[in-house]
């Protein structure tokens, strides 16, 4: 227990010191899972919209493989992007390996999963009530789409901070592409990762403390900026 | 020069849906001019032959022919459902939505967009969201949303049922004026009274068929068939 | 709005620095890395030849993966087996011997097993297989666990059983896994002075030659991945058998403690 209060005195003298490691490594673990978080949007947003609106055979199939791979192990995908990324793989010239693009990689391919199968739940509901009406309008497949990435917006911005909170707490796959290089590849979580490997359990708590601090602070904030739950304003 | 739509001619077309007939065989010939009312019993078909018409349904047999080509006729209707449906959006944006869909510039649309939010009564509602608004409210909304777009013909299913008196008078006025105007209403309803207030023609629908049709003082004054005879005597029909 | 998402997602991407001509990634294990000498060489590398060495600290097998795979320049482990057979198949040109340092024999302080009062390493490891006292491995194919299942070996004792814990985890981790166990584990003593979560455990055996722990500098080879900092990994090397080097690698003490010995020779 004691090692808990121990926690929170290091996660304050962190902050008020305004401990330059601390800072960096904050700022590349937002920076690293913010990136993913909008790549991952770009292509699983539209992929709900698509998936509720367009008939086709292997849609139930798609959509199980899609909720199924949200399961997936991110060590898992750290390995498999590992070894394409590295010099004796296929994409080894591209020389990503050990640098934040591949850590961005790699939380892409582990959140696109989760925001796609979370957002396409709602957009499924939205589109059984908008169906008839957009069919009668003649409105082409992609306006079908906007239309509906659009008004269902709150509950995809939802999804996308559920994909958020999974890529900022994300460690395996991260440190396998990442290489937890000092001040270059060291994030918040693999930060914590090697702190408790080193026995200093105050100092990881203490990080821990202000990952989750700062978790709370990004949602309040797209929260407060998109004035969700504001009456009868959009 | 503008190819006109009408007439509509159908030649047995059916819809058929798990083995079950909706609505057909059916073959009818509409002008252009007026409005027509399609009545009939619970389950007569009113729904499936207005969607049929539309070309919301597949056909399953025969065809739907309007005077041009099919393609350019979708793009001159416009459809109000019995239960309206409005979008997550302030109740201008549902108005314009037809015209941006089309690609009309976002300042035209407004404009628009206003000039009909007023005259459904909705002028101080604007900005409000399309989703609060009353049943009443929202059909008017939805009406307002069809004619924006200055349709040829307008379809309606039953777009009155379950709407209070003064709603059902606003959208019989509006209605009357669309068709002033030159819109082609083609209306289904539950309600006798409007039937008799608004129509030039009656479609009666017994069983998936058109069982009877003719303009509207002839068949309210006499009808031919004994169904129908029943039906205004408001007896159960089947 | 979708255009300026997608400008924004890509300048975060181009903000991510471009591998600079000056850096050199090295794979270090994990028993190096918690020595702490890494914070001492690392910035007197810096000032002395501008190389910025960036270490990723893994387990010795990985090191090696790594290595065979040139996603790294160089590496530096200890397992001197393993590493002549990846000279041998050709991964690096050789192996420069730098530093050394010793293994402990870590324990709970009362000592069920007696190792404290144990002639030599065997010895002590016999005496904790007799007692089936708790002992964690590390399991990982490290430097480390290859050295500790040699004087198993030696020792004429095959671990197994309840008492046996392999853990698959660096040094720290299975540090971590022994105090809260309060087993017996074979540890170097770098990382046992600077771990912070001792608990009850206590150093009970040193000394024995036998467990003298010898640090290597392998160099990727450049004839097998072209791509690789060869002349950096060359001055690297250099720097690392210098005067300057053994200076720092003597004079780093932990606890008042000498970790390390320098001990590399001219190159012939």
């Amino acid at each position: 227990m004691s090692e808990l209060w121990d926690g929170l005195l290091a996660a304050g003298r962190l902050l008020i010191s305004f401990d330059p490691d601390l800072l960096e490594i904050a700022l590349r673990s937002l920076q690293v899972t913010g990136v993913a978080l909008i790549v991952a949007s770009l292509i699983a947003l539209p992929l709900a919209a698509l998936l509720a609106v367009r008939r086709f055979r292997l849609r139930r199939a798609t959509i199980a493989v899609l909720n199924a791979l949200m399961g997936l192990p991110p060590v898992v995908v750290g390995l498999v992007v590992y070894v394409i990324l590295s010099r004796s793989g296929p994409l080894g010239v591209l020389g990503l390996l050990f640098t934040p693009t591949a850590m961005i990689i790699a939380q892409v391919i582990i959140i696109v999963p989760l925001i796609a199968s979370v957002g396409h739940q709602s957009l499924r509901d939205l589109w059984a009530e908008y169906h008839d009406l957009l069919l009668s309008m003649n409105t082409t497949q992609r306006q079908r789409i906007m239309t509906l990435l659009w008004d269902g917006r709150r509950a995809l911005l939802t999804a996308a901070l559920a994909g958020f909170g999974r890529g900022i707490g994300e460690v395996g796959a991260i440190m396998i592409v990442g290489g937890n290089i000092d001040h270059v590849t060291r994030v918040m979580t693999t930060a914590i990762a090697l702190e408790t490997g080193k026995g200093d359990f105050a100092l990881a708590l203490g990080l821990g403390f202000v990952l989750i601090a700062l978790a709370i602070m990004v949602n309040l904030a797209i929260h407060w900026l998109s004035q969700t739950e504001r009456g009868r304003r959009w | 020069m503008v190819v006109s739509l009408f007439p509509l001619t159908t030649q047995g077309a059916m819809v058929r849906r798990r083995g079950n007939v909706l609505i057909g065989p059916v073959d009818l010939t509409l002008s252009g001019q007026g409005v027509t009312v399609v009545i009939g019993p619970n389950g007569a078909g009113k729904s499936s032959l207005l969607q049929m018409l539309y070309g919301l349904s597949r056909l399953s047999g025969g065809s739907v022919n309007w005077a041009c080509d099919a393609r350019e006729a979708q793009r001159r209707l416009a459809f109000v459902f019995q239960t309206p449906v409005v979008l997550r959006r302030s109740v201008l944006e549902n108005v314009i939505y037809p015209l941006r869909i089309v690609g009309r510039p976002r300042e035209e649309a407004l404009a628009l967009g206003r000039e009909w939010c007023t005259r459904i009564g909705l002028g101080e509602a604007t900005d409000r969201s399309a989703t609060v608004l009353s049943r009443g409210e929202k059909q008017k909304l939805a009406l307002a949303r069809a004619l924006i777009t200055r349709p040829d013909a307008l379809f309606l299913d039953e777009p009155c049922a379950s709407l209070d008196g003064s709603a059902t008078r606003e959208i019989e006025a509006l209605l009357q004026t669309a068709s002033d105007e030159g819109t082609r209403l083609i209306l289904a309803t539950h309600d006798m009274g409007q039937a008799r207030r608004l129509a030039n023609d009656v479609i009666f629908l017994l069983r998936s068929k058109v069982h009877e049709t003719g303009t509207a003082p002839a068949f309210f004054d006499g009808p031919r068939t004994a169904q129908a005879r029943a039906f205004l005597a408001g007896d159960i029909v089947e | 709005m979708f255009k300026h998402l997608i400008s924004a997602a890509l300048a975060a991407l181009l903000i991510t620095p471009a591998a600079r001509a000056e850096d050199l990634k090295m794979a270090v294990t994990t028993s190096f890395h918690n020595s702490g000498l890494a914070d001492v060489l690392l910035p007197a590398i810096k000032d002395d030849t501008g190389i910025d060495v960036q270490l990723l600290v893994v387990g010795t097998g990985q090191a090696l993966r790594l290595g065979a795979a040139g996603d790294v320049d160089a590496i530096l482990v200890h397992a001197k087996a393993a590493e002549e057979a990846f000279v041998a198949e050709g991964n690096a040109t050789h192996r420069r011997e730098i530093m050394y340092n010793d293994f402990v024999i870590v324990g709970p302080s009362a000592d069920p097993a007696g190792t404290a009062d144990a002639d030599k390493a065997t010895t002590a490891l016999g005496a904790i297989a007799a007692a089936e006292a708790p002992f964690v491995s590390r399991g990982d194919d490290s430097g480390t666990h290859k050295k500790e299942l040699s004087l198993w070996a030696a020792a004429g004792v095959t671990p197994e059983g309840q008492w046996y814990r392999a853990v698959g985890a660096g040094m720290g981790a299975a540090l971590n896994t022994a105090s809260g166990m309060n087993a017996y584990i074979l540890a170097d003593r770098a990382s046992w002075l600077n771990f912070g979560n001792k608990g009850d455990l206590a150093l009970l055996f040193a000394g024995d030659p036998v467990l003298f722990n010898q640090y290597a500098y392998l160099p990727v080879n450049p004839a097998k991945h072209p791509h690789v900092k060869a002349e950096l990994a060359v001055e690297l090397e250099e720097w690392l058998t210098s005067p300057r080097a053994a200076t720092l690698i003597d004079g780093y003490r932990v606890a008042g403690e000498q970790l390390f010995t320098f001990n590399a020779q001219a190159a012939d």
